[in-house]
Formats: C-alpha cells, sequence, structure tokens
C-alpha cells in the first residue's frame, strides 16, 4: 500500500539526517576523547560547568586545566539569568558542578537564589582579595575588570576629567557617550554610586549624565569608543578590555583611559567588577570542581584567564598582562562587590526614573 | 461534550499537538499566582506604558511596511513583466536567509555615521552627505522589515500565482482597468495570505530580542528581559510574557475571524509568461528600481558589510570547529524541518478532516508558541520537562535524561515554530475543496492514505514553503538553540551570538555569512521546485 | 428472487439537525436493487445533504438508512463513508487535480493487481468514450468530459450505491440531455443501483424510475416520474413538477367538481385528499396537456401569450370568467394573440386540492 512507501520513505529521511546529525555531535565528542585520552591519568567524570562567560574566552583554560589535570570538563554557555532558571529548575538533577558568570551583581543574585554551597577553599581564601569574593563564601572573583571613563586624546585634556560624578557637569554638555542601562555593568556602577553617596545624590548624578549625552545610549561599549573616535562625543563610561580590544586592533586609537576618583580625599576609587563562579549546592562532584577554582586562581591560570580577555588578575601576586599594564596602576573602589546585587534592582528603578534607556 | 463521543487517534492526535504548548503557556501564567508589587509597580510606572508604545508603534509599522513592499514587489514580479523580472522574482526571498540580529548589526555597521557605507558617500560623493540616523525608529522598522518582508512576499506571491489570470479577467471583462481589478479583484482575494503572513511578521516582532537590543530600542519582549535579568524577577518576567500573549491572541483571533470568509478559492490556471502585463518603459523602470532597492538593501548592502568583515579573518576563521557548527547548524535545521513540517502537515489535516471545536483548540493553542519570545518559552517548557526527569530519576534512571538530549530541543522547535509550518500549508489545504475529500473516502481512500495520495500532491508548494520557513528559522533560531543544546553541540548561530554580544562583530562575520549561505540553499531549492510545480 | 423481493437501500423515518436546527425530518423512502432514484427539489430544502446523509457524511438525528441489509447510518452510528462502498459523483465533479484520468479512475480500486484494475479502468472508459483521453489531464478536459470521468471513477469500484450530486447542473443544456441518457443507460447497463439529486425536473425525468419531491426539509412524494407529474399529493409538488393551473371548483357531490371547464367525476379524482364534502371549494389541476385545441369545440378561450416550442406551441388562454390555463398545441395550429380557440379537456387523473 502507498501508505507503506510513505512510511519508508520518511525513515530512510529521517535516518539520513539522524546520521548527520550524529557524526557532527560525534566529531565534537572524538576530539574530546582525543584530549582525555593523550592525558588521562585519572578516569573520573567531567566537570560539567555552565558559563556565561564565552566559549572563545573559557575553553582554551579549560583545555590546559584538562592537560595538567587529566580531569575534563564539559560546558555550555547562556546568558547568566538563563543558566539561573535552569539550574534552578533542574534541582537536584542538575549536571552542573559549577556556574561560571560575569558580573557581582549575577554572582549575588545567584547565591541569594540558593544555587550556590560554600566554596572552603583555603587556596581561595588566601590568594583572592576580600572584597573580590563573597562574605559567605558563596562565590568567588576569578578576574577583575574596571569601568573606567574613556576619553579622546585629541579634544580632552585628562585635566579636565575627575570623577565619575564630574562627567554630569555642564563642560560635558553634549559631550558624553554612554551605553544602555540594560547591561548589567553600568547598573552595578550605578549601584556603587548609591552605596558610596546615597540614592538621591546619585540620581542626580545619572540625571546630569542623560543631559550631558550627545547620542542615544548606545548598544555596547564599542559603539561608545567608536562614536568617540568619529567625533559624536568625548567621553565615554567602558569597560577596561573592550578598550583594550580595540587598542590591540589599531595602536593608533585616539582615545585613552582616565582612572577616576583617584584623590586620597576621596574614599571611592576606580569602579571595579569581576567574573567569577561558584559551586553548585547540587553538584555531584564539588571537590573536583573545588580543584578547578582552586586551579583558576593559580599564578598560571590567573594569567591565560585574565589575559585572554585583557583583564586583570584577581590575585595580587598574578601577573598583568604587558598591553594592560600599560594603562597604569589605580585605586580601586573598595566596597564590597557583593553590594552591587543587593543594589541592583534600585539602581534598575533609578535609571528609568530618570530616563536612562 | 458531544465532540468527545467517539474519540479517535486522531483527537489523540490533537490533544498531544497542543500539550507542550498548554503547558509552557500554563508555566507563563501560572506567574500570575505571585505578584512582586516592588518591581511591578516600578514597571508599571516607568516602563511599561512607554514599551508598549513602542511595541504597538514597532509592530504596526512592521507589519505595514512589510505588507507593502511584499505585495508590490509579489505584483510585480507574478503579474507584471519588466527588465529583471525573473530575476527579482527570487531574488527578493533571499533576505529572508539573513537573521535579524545578523541584518540589525550589518546594516549598522554600514549605515551608522562611522559606517562603512556612511563613509563611502561622504568620501566619493559629498562630505556634507549625512543619512539619517540608523539608531532610531526608523533604523529598528528597516532591520525587522527586511528580514520579515520575504515571509509575507512568499505567501502573497503564491496567492497572485495560483489565483491565476482568471480573476485579472474576470475583472477586466467587468470593465475594469488592471489597476481597478487590482484593488477590486486580486488584492481581497489574496487578503488570507497578506494577512496570514502579517501575522507571522507581527509574531516575529513580538518576539524579537535581537534586533531591537542592537538599537537599544524598548519593547515589552526587553521589558522581559530587562525584569529577569537585571531585577531579578522572573515572576515578573513571565507576567510581561503574558501579557505579550494576550495581544498575539487578539490578533490571531481576528486573523481567523477575516479568513472565515475566504475559503476554497479555486484555483485553475496559474499566470502564464505570455499572459503577463507588459509594463511600459517609465513603469518598467520603476518597477526595477523598486525591487532593486529592496534587493540592495536588504540583502547586498549586509551582505557587503558582513564580507568586508569576514575577509581579513578568513584563514583564522575557517577551522575545523568551523565546519563542525556548518553541519551542527545544517542538519539541526534538516531534521527540525522535517519533522516540524510532518506535525505541521498531520495537524492541519486533523483539523481539517475532524472539524471539531477540540481541532480548532489545538490549532490555536499549538501554533501560540510562535510569538513567545524564545527564552521564555525554552524555560516554560524546562520546568515539566524537569519535572519528569525528577520522577524518572525517583525509578532509579540515571537523571537527567530528557533534558540535554535533542529531543527537548526538537519539542521546543515544534512549538515555537509550529505556526509558521502550519500558516502556509493550512492556506494551501483551504484550496482544495471538500469534495475532493468526500470523493475520496467515498472511493474508500481516507486517513493517512488519503492525506498522501490526495492532499500531498495538492499543496506540495505549501508544503515546500513551509519547510522553507522552518528549516531557514531554525537555522536563526537562538534562545532555544541556546538553552536546550546537548553539551559541546553548537551551532553558527551560537556562535555568532557568543561572538556579537562581544562586540566582535569582525569575528561574527565569518559564521553569519556562514548560515546566510546555507539558509539559501533551500531558499533556492524552494524556488525552482515552486516555479516547476507550478507549471 | 422473488416474492420476498426487499428493499435494497431504505430510508427510515431519517432526521437530520445541524446545531440542533432540524434540516430534515421523517424522511423514509426505498429502492428495488438496480433502480434509478432521484431527489427533486428546490435549492435548500434538504436534498444535499440528504444524500451526503446516504454517503456517511452527515450523521443523523433520528431514523435509519439500511443499504443492502446493514444498517449503515442510525442516531449515533454513522458507517464512514470509506467503509460504505457508495460512489458518488459531485457537482464539481472533485476530479484530482494532479492524477491523469485514467489514474482518476483507477483511484477507487483496491486489492486488484495491475493488469485486472488495468482491464477495468480501460473498460470504463471505453464506456465513456474517453478512451483516447487517458493519458490527460483533468484540466484539459472540457466540463461533460469531466463529468464523464467523475462518473467512470464513481462507478469502477463497482459501489453498491452511486450517489449523483447535481450532475449535469454545470452543463449546457443540450450536453445535459445527451448525457442524462447516456449516464442512464451505463447505469442500467451496469444494474447499478443509484440516487440523483437534481433542482430540474427534466433531467429526474430523464433519468430516475422513482422521484422523491422534497420542500423544506420533508419528503412530500416518492413515487414514479408519472404518479408525480399526474398525482401531485398536494399543490406544492403539482406546481414545482410540470407546468399547469389550478382553476376554482365546486365540489357538487363527493365524487364530482363543477368548475368553468365543466364537471368532472370522482371516478378519476386522485385520492389525493379526504373527507371531501359537498359544497366545499377547490382548486383542480389543469395541466397543458389536458387541454386539447378543437377548432369545432364549443368551448373557446382567447389566447393571451403564446411560446413556439419547435413542434408544438404553450399557449396561455383566459377563459371567460378571466381564469386562465395552459395548452399544448402542436405548431402547425397558429393562431394570433387575441384569437378565440376552441379547446375541450381529456383529463384522466383529475386532481383537485383544498
Amino acid at each position: 500500500m502507498k501508505t507503506d512507501q510513505l512510511k519508508t520513505r520518511f525513515r530512510s529521511l529521517l535516518a539520513t539526517i539522524l546520521a548527520g546529525l550524529l557524526a557532527a555531535c560525534s566529531a565534537e565528542q572524538e576530539l574530546e576523547e582525543a584530549t582525555q585520552a593523550a592525558t588521562a591519568d585519572s578516569l573520573s567524570d567531567p566537570i560539567v560547568v555552565y558559563s556565561s562567560r564565552k566559549q572563545h574566552l573559557i575553553q582554551p583554560v579549560f583545555e590546559q586545566f584538562t592537560q595538567q589535570t587529566g580531569i575534563a570538563v564539559e560546558y555550555t554557555t547562556d546568558k547568566a539569568g538563563v543558566l539561573i532558571e535552569r539550574i534552578k529548575t533542574e534541582g537536584q538533577n542538575t549536571p552542573a558542578d559549577l556556574l561560571v558568570t560575569v558580573d557581582a551583581g549575577n554572582l549575588g543574585y545567584a547565591a541569594a537564589e540558593g544555587i550556590f554551597q560554600a566554596i572552603n577553599s583555603a587556596v581561595i581564601n588566601d590568594t583572592v582579595a576580600p572584597h573580590l569574593r563573597d562574605e559567605q563564601d558563596l562565590w568567588t572573583g576569578l578576574s577583575l575588570r574596571a569601568r573606567t571613563i574613556v576619553y579622546s586624546t585629541e579634544r580632552v585634556k585628562p585635566e579636565d576629567l575627575s570623577t565619575y560624578q564630574a562627567l554630569g557637569e555642564s563642560q560635558w554638555q553634549g559631550r558624553l557617550c554612554l551605553r544602555t542601562s540594560k547591561k548589567v555593568y553600568n547598573q552595578s556602577l550605578v549601584a556603587m554610586l548609591i552605596a558610596e553617596q546615597g540614592e538621591v545624590k546619585a540620581e542626580q548624578t545619572v540625571a546630569a549624565w542623560i543631559a550631558n549625552l550627545a547620542i542615544d545610549p548606545t548598544s555596547n561599549d564599542t559603539k561608545v569608543m567608536q562614536a568617540i573616535e568619529a567625533g559624536q562625543c568625548d567621553v565615554g563610561i567602558v569597560n577596561t578590555y573592550y578598550f583594550g580590544r580595540l587598542e590591540a586592533k589599531n595602536p593608533d586609537l585616539p582615545l585613552a583611559l582616565f582612572w577616576p576618583n583617584q584623590s586620597v580625599a576621596d574614599n571611592s576609587g576606580v569602579h571595579v567588577n569581576v567574573s567569577g563562579a561558584g559551586i553548585l549546592k547540587y553538584s555531584k562532584n564539588p571537590a573536583q570542581a573545588r580543584r578547578l577554582l582552586d586551579w583558576l586562581v593559580s599564578e598560571q591560570a590567573q594569567a591565560l584567564f585574565a589575559g585572554l580577555n585583557k583583564e586583570y588578575p584577581v590575585i595580587s601576586r598574578g601577573a598583568i598582562d604587558r598591553q594592560v599594564s600599560a594603562w597604569g596602576a589605580f585605586k580601586q573602589s573598595p566596597l564590597p562587590l557583593s553590594k552591587a546585587f543587593q543594589l541592583q534592582p534600585a539602581a534598575v528603578k533609578l535609571m528609568d526614573r530618570v530616563g536612562y534607556q | 461534550m458531544v465532540y468527545f463521543k467517539r474519540f479517535s487517534i486522531w483527537q489523540l492526535f490533537l490533544v498531544l499537538m497542543s500539550l507542550p504548548t498548554t503547558l509552557a503557556l500554563v508555566g507563563v501564567l501560572t506567574a500570575w499566582l505571585d505578584i512582586d508589587l516592588a518591581v511591578f509597580g516600578h514597571l508599571f510606572e516607568f516602563v511599561i506604558p512607554n514599551a508598549v508604545l513602542n511595541t504597538l508603534g514597532l509592530v504596526l509599522c512592521v507589519a505595514i511596511v512589510t505588507s507593502l513592499i511584499a505585495v508590490i514587489s509579489a505584483w510585480l514580479t507574478t503579474v507584471c513583466d519588466f527588465p529583471g523580472r525573473a530575476f527579482f522574482s527570487w531574488a527578493l526571498i533571499l533576505p529572508m536567509a539573513i537573521p535579524g540580529y545578523v541584518m540589525a548589526f550589518a546594516l549598522v555597521g554600514a549605515l551608522e555615521y562611522t559606517g562603512s557605507f556612511q563613509t563611502y558617500l561622504r568620501e566619493s560623493i559629498s562630505s556634507s552627505l549625512i543619512l539619517p540616523d540608523v539608531y532610531s525608529f526608523g533604523g529598528v522598522v528597516l532591520a525587522l522589515s527586511l528580514t520579515l518582508y520575504p515571509y509575507t512576499y512568499l505567501l502573497v506571491r503564491n496567492a497572485f500565482q495560483t489565483q491565476g489570470k482568471q480573476s485579472l479577467e474576470v475583472g477586466q471583462s467587468l470593465g475594469l482597468s488592471v489597476r481597478q481589478s487590482f484593488w477590486r479583484v486580486s488584492l481581497p482575494q489574496a487578503r488570507p495570505w497578506i494577512v496570514g503572513g502579517s501575522l507571522l511578521v507581527m509574531m516575529e516582532t513580538l518576539a524579537d530580542f535581537g534586533t531591537v537590543a542592537v538599537f537599544n530600542y524598548d519593547t515589552l519582549t526587553t521589558t522581559i528581559y530587562k525584569s529577569w535579568f537585571s531585577l531579578f524577577s522572573f515572576q515578573s518576567a513571565l507576567q510581561i510574557a503574558s501579557l505579550l500573549l494576550l495581544f498575539v491572541i487578539v490578533v490571531s483571533l481576528l486573523e481567523r475571524q477575516s479568513r472565515h470568509k475566504q475559503r476554497f478559492t479555486n484555483a485553475r490556471n496559474a499566470v502564464q509568461a505570455r499572459s503577463r502585463i507588459l509594463l511600459p518603459s517609465l513603469q518598467a523602470y520603476l518597477a526595477c528600481a523598486f525591487c532593486g532597492v529592496i534587493f540592495f538593501i536588504g540583502f547586498l548592502l549586509p551582505i557587503g558589510q558582513l564580507l568586508l568583515w569576514a575577509i581579513p579573518h578568513l584563514s583564522s576563521g575557517l577551522t575545523d570547529q568551523f565546519w563542525r557548527y556548518m553541519l551542527g547548524s545544517f542538519s539541526l535545521s534538516l531534521l527540525a524541518m522535517t519533522i516540524i513540517t510532518a506535525f505541521a502537515l498531520l495537524l492541519a489535516f486533523a483539523a481539517r478532516t475532524q472539524n471539531s471545536y477540540l481541532a480548532n483548540w489545538s490549532v490555536k493553542i499549538s501554533t501560540l508558541g510562535y510569538a513567545l519570545p524564545g527564552t521564555v518559552l525554552a524555560v516554560g517548557l524546562l520546568a515539566p520537562i524537569a519535572a519528569i526527569d525528577h520522577y524518572l530519576a525517583r525509578l532509579g534512571f540515571a537523571a537527567p535524561i530528557l533534558q540535554g538530549s535533542i529531543v527537548v530541543m526538537l519539542l521546543a522547535y515544534s512549538v515555537r515554530f509550529m505556526a509558521v509550518a502550519f500558516s502556509p500549508i493550512e492556506n494551501n489545504l483551504l484550496r482544495v475543496t471538500p469534495s475532493i475529500d468526500a470523493a475520496s473516502r467515498s472511493l474508500s481512500v481516507s486517513g493517512l492514505s488519503m492525506l498522501w495520495r490526495v492532499h500531498f500532491p495538492m499543496i506540495r508548494v505549501g508544503v515546500l514553503t513551509a519547510m522553507v520557513l522552518v528549516f531557514v528559522d531554525v537555522m536563526k533560531e537562538l534562545p532555544i538553540t541556546l538553552m536546550t543544546r546537548p553539551f559541546g553541540f553548537n551551532t553558527l548561530a551560537v556562535r555568532i551570538y557568543e561572538l556579537s554580544s562581544e562586540g566582535l562583530w569582525q569575528r561574527a562575520a565569518l559564521p553569519a555569512l556562514a548560515i546566510v549561505l546555507v539558509g539559501l540553499i533551500p531558499v533556492v531549492i524552494l524556488i525552482l521546485r515552486a516555479d516547476k510545480v507550478q507549471q | 428472487m422473488s416474492t420476498e423481493v426487499e428493499h435494497y437501500l431504505s430510508l427510515n423515518e431519517v432526521s437530520i439537525a445541524y446545531d440542533s436546527k432540524q434540516v430534515l425530518s421523517g424522511i423514509s423512502f426505498s429502492l428495488q436493487r438496480g433502480e434509478i432514484g432521484c431527489l427533486l427539489g428546490p435549492s435548500g430544502c434538504g436534498k444535499t445533504s440528504l444524500l451526503r446523509a446516504i454517503g456517511g457524511f452527515e450523521p443523523l438525528s433520528g431514523g435509519r438508512i439500511t443499504l443492502n441489509n446493514e444498517v449503515i447510518s442510525q442516531m449515533q452510528y454513522t458507517l464512514a463513508p470509506e467503509q460504505r462502498q457508495i460512489g458518488m459523483v459531485f457537482q464539481d465533479y472533485a476530479l484530482f487535480p494532479h492524477l491523469t484520468v485514467i489514474e482518476n479512475v483507477k483511484f477507487g480500486l483496491h486489492g486488484l493487481s495491475q493488469s485486472e484494475s488495468d482491464t477495468r479502468s480501460l473498460y470504463l472508459l471505453e464506456q465513456i468514450g474517453l478512451m483516447d483521453k487517458k493519458a490527460v489531464m483533468p484540466h484539459e478536459l472540457s466540463g461533460g468530459e469531466q463529468q464523464r470521468v467523475a462518473l467512470a471513477r464513481a462507478l469502477a469500484p463497482q459501489p453498491k450505491l452511486l450517489l449523483l450530486d447535481e450532475p449535469f447542473s454545470n452543463l449546457d443544456v443540450e450536453l445535459r440531455e445527451s448525457l442524462g441518457e447516456q449516464v442512464r443507460a451505463l447505469l442500467k447497463q451496469t444494474q447499478t443501483t443509484a440516487i440523483m439529486v437534481t433542482h430540474d425536473q427534466h433531467e429526474a425525468f430523464a433519468m430516475a424510475d422513482s422521484i422523491g419531491v422534497l420542500n423544506d426539509g420533508a419528503l412530500l412524494q416518492w413515487d414514479s416520474a408519472y404518479a408525480i407529474y399526474h398525482q401531485p399529493i398536494n399543490a406544492f409538488v403539482a406546481d414545482f413538477v410540470g407546468q399547469g393551473v389550478m382553476l376554482n371548483g365546486e365540489m357538487v357531490s363527493t365524487t364530482e367538481v363543477q368548475t368553468t371547464l365543466g364537471c368532472f367525476e370522482r371516478k378519476s379524482i386522485a385520492a389525493t385528499i379526504d373527507n371531501i364534502q359537498p359544497g366545499d371549494r377547490v382548486k383542480v389541476l389543469i395541466r397543458p396537456d389536458d387541454i386539447i385545441h378543437q377548432d369545432s369545440s364549443e368551448l373557446t378561450a382567447k389566447v393571451v401569450a403564446r411560446h413556439f416550442r419547435g413542434a408544438e406551441f404553450l399557449y396561455h388562454l383566459e377563459l371567460d370568467n378571466h381564469e386562465r390555463v395552459l395548452a399544448l398545441v402542436p405548431s402547425h395550429h397558429d393562431h394570433a394573440i387575441n384569437e378565440k380557440i376552441g379547446i375541450r379537456l381529456e383529463i384522466d387523473h383529475v386532481v383537485v386540492f383544498k
């Protein structure tokens, strides 16, 4: 009968497609197996990582870890909020051991949602500065980035720059560029402003920034720097590594970084943030996960992990990438990063109120 | 409950079809059990009013612009004749293969003040030449419209082609000019297709995140992400998502209403080459220019920009990994396409043959998923699947079984893209008169056998259209793929996301080109096949 | 096969309702094997619904339908159309546009070998005279050819019953008549039991052994063509089937009726109404063929209109009391308007309505 024909045709089509798909998957697997086989002295389960840090920034690090320890690492990437929701939904069955994400706000949220367990690592306690770790030991920073001022070397004298707040002064009228308030980095920045000077003053500062904007908030930091380069505006606020990437491509970039709030009288400093990680409460493999974290804060791993993204190490003895160290040293804001999470909703609402898109 | 009296296998099928979407919807709606007043109050005061207005404005404008482009170009390329007609007839479908977010960042890359195209204009024509700001409402509408108009174009083209010259001739025989025939005969007859296409466009616009994010344009969808990722209130995110749903339900009800009046137009004569209207020279130039401009901005410009970015990274980009991404994207899309189209075909057929309340509801529900932002949908589905996994784990199976398996991925895709496959199939099926079914059944051919022997050959173009739409859509899909892919499995879309979200457009350009290229394969096949079937 | 001749198809008090709206009620009739029945009625009378119910496409809200001693439909039970072996010819033919003529004809042939189904379909194509078009696609055929292919396709699996839904309505008049005869001949030759639905009495007369007249969801009369015409059961049937006029009359006894045209006797009065009393005012049906033109007749009527029909004239005649009748007169009797001509009545069946 004809229906049989339909069935066989459909089956053969399905088989072809499945075969293709399996080939695609197994190619990936073969690669992993090959690296495992080459180095395997311990045949334990792989460590499973959920990461909002992108593949090209973590894969080389994990590969090196596997090479040195023989422990395989499996990972998947997605947005931080999605991964946290996924971990919550998966509950006890989660295959993941570790969550790697950027921004203290996300780490704080994950901690508050109760998906982490205490890290309990002497190595981390010894090496990572306390304000870059969670007070309850639920997460630790793995790399440090500063969110600082960038300016046009052609149109701005560094003497005219002083603090984040000063960007709201009238001399910057129509000369400031900012990224969208939807990005967590700006939310953390404003959260720190709230922590330092209270909500009322912070709101005045942000409102003054908005009044000085040359163009609508851009969708990312690179656009801010491109706009300054093109003369649409003269100053902006960006994460250091975005500047680093642009500078690496074009060493003659007519832009420079400025470290604000450095005066001794000023009890704040440059706003810093971290990428970091925590061990999941339902990890099947917390010891291995801890081993990976310990390894990640080793000097060698720090150089790689931070260097890949033009970031700063979170350990004091860590070697700083040559390009990054050329930007000079700066005083960090001493506020514990866990504040960022607590104040983030307030920061978002503040920015909504003043019409910061 | 009269319609449950004879519970057939088809009814079971209809229930199963709507089950996953229902689960996801229930997941979204249960968020209302608990309202976070602090977050919600804030959103309602400062964010939602603006977002609603923005969303309405965007959806309306995109629907209007896409319909205009689609109807005009479909009319020109099927009914009229002018130099370049044959080329534009298929070339105008090509922008469909460009994902919205790629279109957005490529257009921005070309058209912004520092962009390649604007810089070129400044340097080669006049330094005072400044294009309108691309970071504007107009820019968002442009980017979305250019990627979405092919959906309507495909459907309307199909309508004009099969409507036949008869309808035009009927108009002319009643003393109408070609122009009047267009307004009074052809256009009203093509309305269900235009409305169907626009509905897809509107749903796609509502659910879009990638494109509007490039322009930093606030919509309901960005508000969902804001309350979820920034205000840490997943509850509120789901609540806003249900507002979005409400909007879609209203629109799709309107669409179904308008369709009731339009059934069973029987097509005999396709438009033949000799019966096309040869445009006089001025009009022919205008027609050519119109299609040319659309094709340039919608395809050549973004592709050119991507090439400009990709070429310096060609040697470093074409790694083994890259080819694996490509194979992954291709085979995944192929698999999803086959499954989703098959289910859509069965659903449309079941709805036709059952013709009951159950069938109506099943169709309505199972085609709703298209309007849900992929992330919300995926999370909504994850909960019931995790529950099943929990249950299996308690039974002693090694957990997780379903999660991270390709089954979940395909399930989520089918919830999301059922509407895409369903629409063209249903449209074609509507044109098969009921007496054809009756004839087949009276000859003792019914059920699947009838579908295969009678309906399938008659609606091949619709099925083909569905396959292409789904293939291209899965290829471009991001949030579901991100969340549900098995470990180590990557697609081109994931790669583009990872690079572009870090601002690395130059490196994202190569996978973006690849996605367009692979997406073009089925589009070209569709065009060739459809034209052959038409003859 | 003799005395115990059973009804091959019978409908017993069949009712159909859509959403509690009654469409048909209390329909009963039956057909013998090989008989051709016809459902006649104005559009909207429910005849197509009835046909679809017999085909299995509509459920019954009451009554039952049996075919060859098997119940195929009753309340809560509808044997699926595909299991009924009832062939159907549709108004729009519903040929499968993607199949050639011969593939269409073969479509319903199941469980036959290739050569058997070839033989069968070629035989039918030969019967309908379309052997040379067997490889042609349906849209290349004329309307009449499509109609014949539809018929061949329906007949190919040798259905227990054939249903024809307004099969000739899309054809021009001449084709209608010649095809009607061909179809009847073919059905008789293949001994196919069939029911046709039409609103055209000529089609019904040409095709059917039995005719049922439907109106407003009720079967008014089920009878032979002759009886339907000459002994209509009520004024609607009389009016709908054939031409004619109603003359006023008065019963002079229970057996006699007096009209302008004379007095008629009860013995030839069709038993259309009971309990008729002397003195009752009634209507008497006069068909055109009841009135014979005779120059010598004393009774005369004035010609008020005339329609030339080739072999004959249809005259509209006005009587002295201004009542009008119709008369069919051989066409060599050419009378002008306003001319008075002699007429005479020759009524076999006097039909009287209250």
